[in-house]
């Protein structure tokens, strides 16, 4: 058990936060140049794709190089690791595991080089917690797939210029039936709807297939591996600590709240039910922060964590809701005032629910860990 | 950075577990707590000659001279198994000599705490609503060979048990002005009376002090100035009683997670229903977390003493909340039989109200994580 880094570690943290200080402006000096540069930038240090294979273009990190990479930007509120978050997320490292040498070239140097776009096609309206009941079809006709159906919650599409996305392409196997496939997003047959989000934003969308046809080179792995493609070990460094990171520093925006606020004509502080909130919020982001690094470690000895990630993300639940909760009674009237908190009270709810709902996760819990039987 | 348990480590653990489950089942827990000692003396020499008393003990002194990571997970296996036995307060005795007993004191006293002769405890307090320096309120008057102390201390575990016990009393006016002696429990003028424990698997009483004469070699530190040892034994009661209530929550979660497998209502075990599997993935979510802050702490008082305090005082508040909670789900989820003597799970219900105020609650801990905070 050992909590210290090495000095080479704590030399490349040094790098990392040298580098910061020096290229990254205050958010109110970024300019409409400034993503570019940005990327550029990161691109030259291979920071982009960090964790791919250095003969793919990529950094070659370890785990711990990119567990204080991204430790690091989130401290200072850095913009991410390049902007297609979900192509270097997914598509990147599915192309480097499963893809053809011809697909490789064709699509690595442009995620590296943030000179594409990708969004991914997972949820239809009627499968979304129950993925893999997904009913997409592509049926081969000739060389080229013909696909139909319907996707929803795809973030980005309506700019995306590409979709990575799961199809069925046979029926009788659940999950043997599903088929991964590339489409560029203005292929004849693909309309895209907007969904607005609870605050009037578009991100999301709703993605309709008619007849759409896509060369059967544009498959990634083979017909039937689409499950295994996306669920795939990545090497990605998973311990959530951008998340822990995040959740320290709105700790410490939520303490500034209750330093200016009153609460029945005395200093909120005085109250102890205020300050026992804070100090419970605090411990479990600690605990939070200790759970990334004990899946950190899990990865380090070669095993990929699983049902770790869906610890964290339900105590994330649990800290989002009340914590907003306080800030928003600390405010008193003020809280029907649109700012930084209220605005956050209503959208925290999307990060809450993507990925998972906090019952999803406890249904993951107590079936694969607690083993109780299936609902 | 590796946040795991070495192999060595691993081992010891599983030895620990061997032992309890072969010598100690819950037939036999029940056998012990409603004996008048409330321990096995034949059990205590058996871990006696095992090392696992004096584990934390140097090996100059007869003991194993392991850290308190080895200690925590020792700690987890008697809690998981409701052991009844004065091990955290002979522990603890031991790491006050430990702390700032001279070597005249060490070579006295250790020996006999680590091969198991002799069982220590602490005697901080005499209040029921102050874990710290505050609690104390025992007098001593000064005289040619030392001090002479007479009055009581209260909420002192094993007190019925105790060999020696370390005494805090008040050498001046000021809050800080305290000191730590040993005291035996057969010199003239000392007495115990038991009391009712709400856990009879662990013992509690107090200890009478009449006009008793405490020597200046019996003294530990310089007088007047134990403050800071009695503010460090809390942190480190705190985190040992922390790590029994790890192990006695995941007992419980497990003796739930089986009943709510076993037990079928209308047609299906009931731990199929989300009702009953949710709580029960709250409850390993705590445990997990729980487990994590426990860590750090221990590795804290191996290699970094001065953030002892915080991670102490995370633990033992974060702890509490979750095994309070679990006491409660845990004798739910059993439904009626949850309520009989015949089921174990109200030893653990029992376990977590002793364990509450141990070292500190949850309020007075959050308090202090509220203060080291910043707020």
């Amino acid at each position: 058990m050992d909590f210290d880094f090495s000095a080479e570690e704590e030399a490349f943290r040094a790098e990392v936060q040298e580098f910061l200080a020096e290229n990254l402006p205050a958010p109110e000096a970024r300019g409409p140049e400034f993503a570019a540069e940005w990327n550029q930038k990161l691109a030259e240090k291979r920071w982009i794709g960090f964790a791919w294979p250095r003969e793919e273009g990529g950094g070659g990190a370890g785990l711990i190089e990119q567990f204080i990479l991204k430790q690091e930007m989130a401290k200072v509120q850095a913009p991410p690791l390049g902007s297609d978050f979900m192509g270097l997320a997914w598509v990147g490292p599915a192309l480097i595991r499963h893809g053809t040498d011809e697909q490789k070239q064709r699509f690595l140097p442009d995620l590296l080089e943030s000179r594409t776009l990708w969004c991914t096609g997972y949820s239809e309206p009627d499968h979304g917690s129950d993925l893999a009941s997904l009913k997409t079809r592509a049926v081969l006709e000739g060389d080229e797939y013909v696909v139909n159906g319907q996707k929803i919650w795809t973030t980005s599409a309506h700019f995306a210029k590409w979709i990575f996305m799961l199809v069925r392409t046979e029926s009788e196997s659940r999950y043997g039936g599903i088929t991964c496939l590339l489409i560029p997003m203005d292929s004849p047959g693909i309309e895209v709807q907007p969904i607005l989000s609870l605050v009037g934003q578009h991100s999301f969308n709703q993605v309709f297939f008619n007849d759409v046809r896509v060369p059967v080179g544009n498959r990634l792995g083979a017909e039937g591996e689409g499950w295994k493609v996306v669920m795939g070990a990545l090497a990605n460094e998973r311990s959530g600590i951008s998340e822990a990171t995040d959740m320290e520093r709105r700790l410490e925006d939520l303490k500034e709240v209750a330093r200016g606020a009153r609460k029945n004509g005395r200093p909120a502080l005085e109250d102890s039910s205020v300050r026992r909130q804070i100090a419970r919020f605090e411990a479990k982001i600690s605990a939070m922060r200790l759970n990334g690094l004990r899946a950190l470690t899990k990865q380090l000895q070669g095993n990929p964590p699983s049902t770790e990630t869906s610890v964290n993300k339900l105590i994330r639940g649990q800290l989002e809701i009340p914590m907003h909760d306080l800030a928003l009674g600390l405010q008193g009237s003020e809280s029907q005032h649109a700012n930084q908190w209220t605005e956050q009270s209503l959208t925290f709810h999307g990060t809450v629910i993507g990925g998972g709902t906090p019952n999803i996760q406890r249904n993951i819990i107590s079936e694969r860990i607690l083993k109780l039987p299936k609902d | 950075m590796n946040f795991g348990f070495s192999e060595e480590q691993e081992l010891q653990r599983a030895e620990v577990r061997k032992y309890l489950d072969e010598q100690c089942p819950m037939a036999v827990v029940r056998g012990i707590s409603e004996s008048v000692e409330g321990y096995s003396a034949e059990q205590w020499k058996q871990l006696g000659e095992l090392g696992w008393l004096g584990l934390i003990v140097p090996e100059e002194y007869g003991g194993a001279g392991l850290g308190w990571i080895d200690l925590v997970a020792m700690l987890e296996e008697t809690g998981r198994s409701l052991f009844p036995s004065p091990l955290i307060s002979n522990t603890l005795a031991a790491a006050a000599l430990i702390e700032s007993g001279n070597a005249e004191q060490r070579r006295r006293w250790l020996p006999g705490l680590a091969d198991g002769t002799c069982i220590g405890t602490l005697a901080l307090v005499e209040g029921s609503d102050d874990p710290t320096v505050r609690g104390i309120g025992l007098r001593a008057e000064p005289d040619a060979d030392g001090f002479v102390l007479s009055g009581e201390k209260r909420f002192v575990a094993d007190a019925g048990s105790a060999d020696l016990f370390i005494v805090a009393f008040r050498t001046g006016d000021a809050e800080e002005d305290c000191a730590l002696a040993v005291v035996e429990a057969d010199a003239s003028g000392v007495s115990t009376n038991a009391v009712a424990s709400i856990d009879e698997t662990k013992r509690t009483g107090t200890l009478v002090l009449d006009g008793v004469q405490v020597e200046r070699a019996a003294v530990l530190g310089e007088a007047g100035s134990g403050a800071a040892t009695i503010e460090r034994l809390v942190d480190l009661g705190a985190i040992a009683v922390s790590a029994e209530i790890v192990g006695a929550a995941d007992g419980a979660l497990e003796l739930t997670v089986q009943y709510a497998k076993d037990r079928v209502q209308f047609g299906s075990p009931i731990g199929r229903y989300q009702g009953v599997k949710h709580p029960l993935a709250e409850a390993y979510v705590d445990i997990v977390s729980t487990k994590s802050l426990l860590y750090y702490a221990a590795w804290a008082v191996d290699k970094h003493p001065e953030q002892i305090a915080s991670a102490a005082a995370q633990v033992k508040g974060f702890a509490t909340d979750a095994f309070t909670q679990l006491g409660v789900t845990g004798i739910q989820l059993h439904g009626a039989v949850g309520y009989t003597q015949e089921y174990d799970i109200q030893l653990y219900l029992r376990r977590s109200k002793w364990a509450r105020p141990m070292f500190g609650d949850e309020d007075f801990h959050f308090d202090r994580v509220a203060t080291m905070g910043g707020i």
